[in-house]
């Protein structure tokens, strides 16, 4: 195990770099698309909840690869030419907003619609309420499990290996291949994952606790 | 239209719900295998036996924080090198089992320990034994609670199983694949396909999960 990682070490790296920079561009970009769905679904507006809705359930009920294949390989027949990693980032961020979505929302929910009624009564808009009060509640209830879709979404952007989007499981596949010793080249790159989601997620687990 | 037409020929039809029967089949032994091996590790894991329970909970939370893709690789190629050398539907169950399994676990642990520990105190107080307490009192109110979350796990799975197509296991992801394969004008309707059947399997399940979830409530 050793041997590997101090011979593909510079390899590994580069891996890891790109795994960690295709799960912040997600992270990023599903944060302010998952935010905008989650507000869509609980808004007056009936289409505006529909769409939230519908955005959301098709998004989680179809597996991330399909949703990364369809960009890797219909997008570039039909309308122009990305790269793996592009696609594979896009995949990542849609199907985390979704998960996002949801998770924004029942934060919403949760900060009690008296809220809502305190801040109206003052003289707020609707939208004054929202941005000032509701959201700000929202998000520091929502902390933990954001966390925790981020260490899914580090996990889930292994799904950039199907489409050469060099990331950690993609090395971890080419190095497996030039040495024919697996078990070590997949151990290696499992210890790598560890170092990012494993101190994540117990911080996130000790937050919770925190919290709660 | 005319790629549409001849994509959906009798043939692909089939073949791809060949697959979705692999996908569905490879989902029901791995959840069910799971839910046994899950329920007794997160059992394990909240009784608090000494270093048995620690040693436990470190395996299940390595296994919860690597990718699913690393467990389906290291079972088919890894596998071997000890000997074993499943085939493709079998390694897929054996890696969904036990990437499963630990995300059950914790399910299972969170569920008792929600069970407000008062439960437990009371039935101890009434003489039942620990194990008697948990069998009797604790767990069946935990898993009446656990079952819409277990009903989205198994979502998940489902979804899960379509990265197997990676060692050729003969799902509906890799079916589909096959198809297009042969044509690349077939690629958008087979993703089509993929997404509409996916989508009623998950979706349908989901919808039962809530239903579950606020009869409960």
């Amino acid at each position: 195990m050793i041997d590997i990682f101090t011979k593909f070490s510079g390899q590994l790296f580069v891996g890891l770099g790109w795994t960690i920079l295709s799960s912040v561009i997600a992270l990023f970009f599903s944060l302010i698309i998952g935010t905008v769905f989650a507000i869509m679904e609980v808004v007056p507006s009936k289409i505006a909840r529909f769409i939230g809705r519908a955005y959301v359930e098709i998004l989680r009920n179809i597996p991330l690869l399909v949703i990364t294949m369809f960009f890797y390989l219909v997008i570039p027949k039909y309308v122009m030419k990305i790269n793996g990693f592009t696609a594979g980032t896009i995949g990542l961020t849609l199907y985390t907003s979704a998960f996002i979505a949801e998770t924004i929302r029942s934060g919403i929910q949760s900060v009690s619609g008296g809220q809502m009624e305190g801040a109206r009564s003052t003289g707020m808009t609707y939208w004054q309420a929202m941005r000032y009060i509701i959201l700000p509640q929202a998000f520091k209830i929502v902390i933990p499990p954001l966390g925790n879709q981020f260490v899914n979404l580090v996990k889930n952007s292994s799904v950039l290996a199907f489409v050469a989007g060099f990331d950690l499981m993609y090395q971890a596949n080419s190095i497996a291949s030039t040495t024919f010793d697996q078990i070590n080249s997949y151990l290696v790159v499992g210890v790598l994952y560890l170092i990012i989601t494993l101190p994540l997620s117990y911080y996130m687990q000790y937050l919770e606790k925190k919290l709660a | 239209m005319q790629n549409w037409i001849s994509a959906f020929s009798w043939l692909n039809v089939h073949f791809l719900l060949m697959g979705l029967w692999v996908t569905i089949y490879i989902s029901v032994i791995s959840v069910i295998l799971s839910f046994i091996i899950g329920s007794i590790l997160g059992i394990i894991r909240y009784s608090k036996i000494k270093f048995v329970s620690k040693i436990v909970g470190f395996i299940i939370d390595i296994i919860r924080n690597v990718p699913l893709l690393l467990i389906i690789f290291f079972t088919y190629f890894g596998l071997p090198n000890f000997g074993l050398r499943p085939e493709t539907i079998p390694a897929a169950v054996i890696a969904m089992t036990v990437f499963e399994s630990s995300m059950i676990a914790e399910i299972v642990r969170s569920g008792i320990q929600s069970v407000s520990t008062g439960q437990m105190e009371g039935a101890r107080s009434t003489g039942m034994s620990f194990v008697q307490a948990l069998w009797h009192v604790v767990l069946p109110q935990a898993y009446k609670n656990m079952i819409p979350t277990i009903i989205s796990q198994f979502v998940s799975l489902i979804k899960d199983t379509s990265l197997a197509t990676i060692i050729v296991v003969p799902e509906m992801m890799q079916h589909a694949q096959v198809i297009y394969g042969q044509n690349s004008n077939y690629i958008l309707p087979m993703f089509a396909a993929l997404a509409v059947l996916y989508f009623i399997v998950c979706f349908t399940l989901s919808v039962i999960g809530n239903v579950i979830g606020k009869h409960l409530t």
